[in-house]
Order: C-alpha cells, then structure tokens, then sequence
C-alpha cells in the first residue's frame, strides 16, 4: 500500500461525521467610498497612492516621482505609463532582472479594505518581476476598486499560473518589532488608480 | 532517554533576568495591540472567526475527498503531488528531489512543518546548504538556535546581538544595530542566495482542493524570491493546510494577518496554480501525526490552526517565558496542545504551562477552543500516568477529605491551626507559594462557624 | 420571593469567611431568602483542574445531591461557578439533574443583574478602586465583554460596584491580563506566576489605586500574598465586600 493510500485511509477513518460548508454569504465590508479607503489603505501598508485621471496622466505623475527620475533600469507593463528602458521579454533569463531599479505593473483589481491589488503575472513575461525590481508601480482602474476580500475572489480566475494579491512594499518587522521597508522584494510601491469610480 | 527539560525549568531561568523578561513581555505584548486595532476595524471580526470555525470543521469531516480533490487538480496543472507519511519519508522525498536536480544551495522560506521534520539537518548532513530567508529565521539560523515565535522568529532578540550575530558571521562592521541597516545587509546577502539557489522551498499556508492551487504568504516577499528564480519549487504542505474553495480564502485572508501582526493583509498573498514555465513544482503533503489527531475527539479541532500566532502573542506565560522554555518546536498555546498528540511524555509538562486564562481561545482566528484542550491534556496526561506521584496523591487525599462533611471541617480547622500556630513550618512546608508571597491569614472560624453562630436559632 | 442556596468555595469557607458572610448581605438586602446546606465542601475545581478526574468526579456529584433541589445556587467566585456550568459535563454524563443544576448556578454579580435585574446597589464606598477581571468570570462565564473580542462592550461587575456612592473605578492598563494564580499553576511554575501577579499589582498601582477587587477570592489571595510580602498599602477586597459597603 503507497503511503498516499496509507494516509488517505488514515483520514478517512479519522474524520468526524460531515458537517455542511457554511458558505461565505453574509460577511464583508462596505465602504462610503471605496476608492478612497483605498487609498487610505495603500498609505497604512507603506505604499504610495496617486489618483490619475487617464494612463497619460498616470504616466506623467509617475515621471515626476524620484523614484522614476532616479532610475536608471525601468521596465513597463503597462504601455503608455513609464519611461521604459528595455523590454523584459527579449530576456530569456529573469536573474537577468536584478538590478530592475523600477517596474511599471497592471493589476486586475484593487481591494479597500487593505491596500492591496490582484496581479495576474500570467500576463507578464517573467514571474520575478513583481518582487526583483528595487521599486514597483502598480496601475489600477478606479472601476476596479472592491470593498473587500470576499469582493475580489467572486471576481478572480483561478487558471493555470501565478497570481498574487500584493499590498504595498517588501517589509519585515523581525528585528525588536521595528518597521523596516523594502526586505527582499520592492522597497517602494506606488499605486496609480486611473479614472473614475464607475 | 535524556529527560527533557520542564517548561517550569526553563520558564524560572528566563524571569531571573527581570529587564529582559519585561522587555520580551512588552514587546510581544505591542503585537497583541496591534492584532485588537486590526480587528476592532473590522466590524464582522466575530462572524468571520465563527465562519473560519465552521469552514475548517466542514474541511476536516471531510479532508480524504479534498486531499484527492486537491491532488487531481494540481496534477493537473502541472504540479508533481507526493505523499509523505512522517517526518523521514518527507526529508526522504524532498533531498531525493534536490539531489535529482543537483541541487547543492536551498533558499527556504518559512515552514514550520520543516521544522517539525528537521529538515534542515537532514539535508545538511547530505551536502546541501540550506539558507532561510525570512530575516528572522535566517536570524536565528545563523545563531544556531530554532525560532522562538512561530511569526517572529527573532522576538528574544535585541537588536545589538543581532548587530553582533551578523558582525561574526556576515561581516557586517561591530556596533552596527540599526534595524533597517541590518536589514539592507540581509537583504544584499540574501538577494545573492536567491540568484544562486537550484531551488526554492516554501510552506503552504493553505491548498485550495477546488482548484488545487498553493497560497504562500509572507511580508518579505522572500517565498515569491525563491521561486521566481530557480527551475525548482518544492512546497511542503500539512494535510491540514486544506480549504474547499477559492472563495473561502476571502475568510482565512481577512483573519490572519489581523490576527498575527494587526495588519490588514501581509505584503505578499502568492496563489500558485501549477509550476512556472520551465520550472517545475513539487508538492509534499504530509501526515506525520496529523491524522492521529484528527481522530481525537476532544484534540482534533487544533488542526483549524493557520499559525497566525496571536495565542503565543496573548499569552501571559509565553511572554513571560519565551519560546525556548517549551519542549516542542511550536510554543505557547497552540504547540502545547499539539505537542502531547506526538508524545505526551516528553512533553507532559506543556499542558500546565498555562494559568488557563483562555485569552488564548478568543483571540483564536478559527475558535480553537485551545485553553479547553489544555485541560484535556492534562486529564489525558494523568490518565496515563504521567503526574507525578505525590500530586496524584494530594489530589486523591483532599478528594477523600472533601467527600465527609465532617472531615471536611475538621481538616479545615486542623489547617487553619497548623497555619496560626506553626506558620513557619507551613511556610517551608509550602515552598513553592511562601518563597515570593505571604500564606494566607488563618480565621478562628470558618464562614460556616459565623454562619451557625449568627445565623442558625438552635 | 426567590430562594437562593448560597454555594460557599471551600477556600472562602475557611480562609475568607468575610466574603461569605458579605454576599450572604448583599443577597439578603435584595430581598433574596439564602439558605447554605451545610453538607456542600468543594466543587472539586482544583482536582479537575489539575487533571485528577477521577478525584474530581465525586465532588461534582456530591455537589449536584447537596444544590440539586434549590431554586437558585450562587457564589460570590467566577473559577468555582464555571466549573460547575462549563466544566462538570467533562466529568459527568449528561443528565436532566446535571443540566438543571448547571443552569440555576450563578456566580453573585450576575445573579443580582442577570436575575434580579439589580441596576444599582445602595451603598457608600469612597475609594479608589482598581478592577481585577479574573478570567474565568470573565471568559468562561461572559461577566464583562472583554479585551479580545469584538463585541459591544458590556460589564455586570463594573455596572453593580460604578452605583457605590464615592467610589472610583479604575482600569489597570492591561485591563484583563491574568494574574497568575491558576490553581496549581502557583505553584508549580511559581516563577511565572508571582511574574504575572507582581505585573498586576504594579499595573494598578501606576493608575493610583488603593483596594482591587475581583469576584475570585482565589486571585486576591494570590495578590494579597505579593503585597504582603513586598510590604505594599494596596488592599484586595473582594467584589461582595465592597457591595456590602465593608472596606
């Protein structure tokens, strides 16, 4: 007998008698005004937010920014916002992307009542490019913008390949409980919602 | 067999040091501030947890269906499931999966369940070098000591000795403390382990069976790191670590970083559905003793635990004690009712760390209901044998004494003499009250006394 | 009128028999007829909670023959009402006795709120006094809302002593950490436990108070034995006590 009949038999003689699945009706958060919550919340988990009303002028604050203008490595994946300075996809290699001072990333959605936007990297050249750049940012569209968590996975597709709901900047608290920004991942993440609330 | 050291042991030398046990006691205790802001904002807290309680008890009465659910759904994405009975058979699959890769450089991300295996040694001793990289396991990693906090590893640490730990082995120059430069240079030495590593291990924090999807949670971003790179993800998962469906995630996601360090989501929520392109993704799920449990009537409802760690952080004795006073490699309230289902005599002593306050059991994201377990424990630890035997024989004498009346009030005011009159010998007698406290004053009468001589017309 | 058997804890009867002789005050002031079947010893609290089942089991049964006929039980403890609603199912098999005597047993705060819908007790206590929640009132029994859940704040203990003419209630800054007494925890991780004592104290004497209390006799013993010790002024009282106007 395998040990995954061993185990499964195990679990099957262990588990108590079925208990029905509550379903996940019936929570959730709602927010006057979700886009500014969000916000809100983008500011409390160390990111950056900025309104814009169009890509181009997303484009143009983001230019602004010193973390554009001190960049030497800028990549895009949202065409129109950054000035890239290379493509990504014409390297085969992603520990080529080391060294990435910015990345410029769509998000699907953006979630209120944390901060945080849904990634679809399935759509990006190479994986590594939500965590190997020194800094990151993010364009969302006002539309959007969900209350909560129960919101955006009603939304999400869960197919083939990597996704990820990121919330402001790498961060860690392990030395004496003191906040440092920017562990492994991007030391900075600016979030630009574009458009209106729809 | 080495008798391993009692919880009561390892607790009274922590407090000898008064400045630090109410610098560790404080500093934990911020992090349990945190956790009530975070939930406080959330309006729904209490009808999300009863939530998370109801979707782990459906999960549990019905794992086998999911575990077979789950596999045939990340198989089919790509993913390579493999089934590891205990602790040897996972550190067998895993090594045999890094030495078919030539891997001799692991980047690991956090998994207690590797922890539990040892899993760490066990490649060591095979010739692979093994670098955690979360900043506070790699902390401890490289002082040679387990984590201390199942979330934050480094917690009994001040910042000068990790200045000094990183000085001896990292280089970095003496004097050298503050946390968000120590932190750059883990970060630059670490991101050269990412670019060197064959593969990538990380835990599961929860397998989706609808979708047979891993999510990964960190802040660092260090699991995303080592598996963005290498051409190998090996992900360690309990079979516990199961939920039905996607959308139950909504639940667990709102609780636990709330729950764990008061933040309303961690940085990075990593949903991997099958392996990279051009890499490939291995899945070790692993019993070793989970299933025991399940069939545990009064344990089992301990493995709805998604390891936040806000027991630990709630609890006056692990603050009070830190992480290395506990026998099992999960502290605090939640590992000292786990750690007797594996043995509960080398652990015996886990189960009366505890005052049973039960602030444990309501800052629970899944309602364990651990302060009830404990107490169970210790009924089941007596049951067989365990208690030492002069406390059985208290317990049994003043039973006997409380089933008499008479007795019962004889033996009162027999005590209460014995305290008025010999209170010194009473004292030595009772060492373990009398070295830092008083004994209590010893009335002529008992309330019964006053109570018959005021009360009762003869 | 309602007939209340008063349930007197054993470490009550012998060492705080002022408590006893309070609540027995306090009930009868509220018009409450109390009656103390005297054949009552132990609930059998430290056996259980040490493990010791089977020493554990026939105190609760002896316990359920003495309180079964009585209208009400109450105890001026929150450990020793709890075990007896919480804790005796563990020991025995459920019955129809068990289930009716683990409902009429109250702890006294909250059968005067509860039951007799007590909004205010008369009374004078005119000092300045610091709240100890001891846990198993406060979490096994829900006499407060408390620190961990979200949920409306509520406190029949607080209520009943915030009517006492002059009195100040004060809240340490940890408002429900334990104290550490824990039944045989005191003992046997001394260390931890007069830790955690020693924190509470020091914890209400930075918010200026003169008299704790708290509805477990249990706890302020374990306080009163640090401040003695330690040659502090701060005084336990227990909760009966004060309501009994009894500084």
């Amino acid at each position: 007998m395998s040990s995954r009949d061993r185990i499964l038999a195990a679990v099957r003689g262990a588990q108590p008698a079925p208990v029905p699945h509550p379903g996940v009706e019936g929570l959730g958060a709602r927010f006057p005004d979700p886009v500014a919550k969000f916000a809100e919340m983008v500011a409390a988990v160390g990111g950056a937010c900025l309104r814009a009303d169009d890509l181009a002028s997303a484009d143009r604050a983001l230019r602004e920014l010193p973390v554009h203008r001190e960049a030497r490595r800028i990549a895009s994946l949202v065409p129109g916002v950054g000035a890239a300075t290379f493509d990504p996809a014409v390297i085969d290699d992603p520990h080529g992307l080391d060294g990435l001072d910015l990345c410029v990333l769509p998000a699907e959605l953006g979630v209120a009542e944390n901060g945080a936007v849904w990634i679809d990297v399935r759509k990006l050249p190479h994986q590594a490019l939500f965590v190997i750049p020194e800094h990151l940012a993010v364009v969302v569209r006002a539309a959007s913008i969900v209350h909560d968590m129960h919101e955006a996975y009603a939304r999400i597709d869960h197919g083939k390949g990597f996704q990820l709901f990121l919330s402001g900047p790498s961060k860690t608290a392990d030395i004496e409980q003191a906040l440092v920004i920017g562990a492994h991942g991007a030391r900075s993440c600016t979030v630009l919602v574009v458009g209106g609330a729809g | 067999m080495a008798s391993v050291e009692t919880h009561a042991e390892a607790a009274a030398r922590f407090v000898r040091d008064d400045a630090r046990v109410h610098w560790h006691d404080q500093a934990v205790w911020f992090v349990r501030q945190k956790r009530d802001v975070a939930s406080r904002a959330v309006p729904d807290w209490e009808a999300l947890r009863e939530r998370a309680e109801a979707i782990k008890a459906h999960t549990l009465s019905n794992l086998s269906a999911y575990l077979e659910e789950f596999e045939r759904n990340a198989t089919r994405l790509g993913a390579v499931v493999h089934w590891a009975r205990d602790a040897e058979e996972h550190n067998q699959i895993v090594h045999g999966l890094l030495a078919e890769h030539g891997v001799r450089l692991l980047v690991k991300s956090k998994s207690m369940l590797t922890e539990e295996c040892h899993l760490n040694p066990y490649l060591e001793a095979r010739g692979i070098e093994v670098v955690d990289t979360d900043l506070g396991e790699r902390i401890v990693q490289l002082d040679h000591k387990p984590p201390s906090h199942i979330v934050m590893p480094a917690i009994h640490m001040k910042r000068e000795e990790i200045g000094e730990l990183f000085h001896a082995t990292l280089g970095t120059e003496r004097g050298l403390t503050d946390p968000k430069a120590l932190t750059e240079r883990a970060r630059r030495h670490l991101r050269e382990k990412f670019m060197t590593a064959r593969a990538g291990l990380t835990g599961v924090n929860f397998g989706i069976a609808e979708t047979g999807g891993l999510v990964v949670v960190t802040n660092e971003g260090n699991a995303d790191m080592g598996t963005s790179l290498p051409p190998l993800h090996v992900a360690s998962m309990g079979i516990e670590k199961i939920v039905p469906r996607a959308a139950d995630l909504g639940v667990f996601l709102r609780l636990l970083a709330r729950s764990a360090t008061g933040q309303p989501v961690s940085t990075y929520t990593s949903h991997f559905h099958g392996p990279r392109r051009g890499s490939a993704l291995h899945v070790v799920v692993v019993d070793n003793g989970r299933s025991a449990l399940l069939a545990r009537t009064g344990f089992r409802r301990a493995l709805a635990c998604i390891r936040c760690g806000a027991c630990l952080n709630t609890c006056p004795v692990y603050r009070r004690s830190g992480g290395y006073s506990y026998s099992w490699i999960i502290p605090g309230p939640i590992g000292s009712t786990l750690a007797p289902a594996r043995d509960a005599g080398a652990h015996a002593s886990l189960p009366f760390a505890s005052s049973l306050c039960g602030s444990c059991s309501d800052v629970c994201p899944v309602r364990i209901d651990l302060h009830h377990q404990l107490l169970g424990w210790r009924r089941e630890i007596v049951a067989r044998g365990l208690l030492p035997p002069g406390k059985r024989a208290a317990m049994a004498f003043a039973s006997w004494a409380f089933r008499g009346r008479r007795r019962y009030e004889l033996l009162g005011r027999l005590g209460r003499w014995f305290l008025r009159t010999l209170p010194g010998l009473a004292g030595a007698l009772g060492r373990g009250w009398t070295r830092e406290r008083e004994l209590p004053p010893a009335p002529r009468e008992s309330f019964r006394d006053v109570y018959r001589r005021t009360r009762v017309q003869s | 009128m309602v007939t209340v058997a008063l349930f007197v804890p054993c470490h009550v009867d012998q060492l705080y028999p002022q408590v006893g002789m309070a609540a027995l005050k306090v009930l009868e002031r509220h018009g409450v007829k109390v009656e103390f079947p005297e054949d009552q010893t132990c609930c059998g609290q430290p056996m259980a909670n040490s493990g010791c089942a089977e020493e554990a089991r026939p105190l609760a049964e002896r316990f359920l023959s003495v309180f079964g006929g009585y209208e009400y039980v109450v105890a001026p403890s929150g450990s020793c009402v709890s075990m007896v609603r919480n804790h005796y199912p563990d020991l025995l098999p459920a019955s129809d006795e068990l289930e009716s005597v683990r409902r009429r047993t109250l702890e006294l705060c909250e059968f005067l709120t509860d039951v007799l819908h007590v909004e205010r007790v008369e009374g004078r206590f005119p000092h300045r006094v610091g709240l100890h929640r001891s846990c198993h009132g406060l979490r096994e029994l829900r006499l407060s809302s408390g620190s961990e859940r979200n949920v409306p704040a509520f406190d029949k203990v607080k209520g009943l002593l915030s009517g006492l003419e002059g009195i100040t209630l004060l809240e340490p800054s940890r408002p429900d950490e334990c104290c550490g007494f824990g039944g045989t925890f005191a003992v046997n991780e001394a260390p931890v436990s007069t830790l955690m004592g020693k924190d509470r104290l020091a914890d209400h004497e930075r918010m200026g108070a003169e008299i704790i209390t708290g509805v477990d006799a249990s706890c302020l013993m374990h306080l009163d034995g640090l401040i003695r010790r330690a040659g502090k002024s701060i005084r336990v009282r227990h909760v009966a006590e004060l309501l009994a106007g009894e500084a």
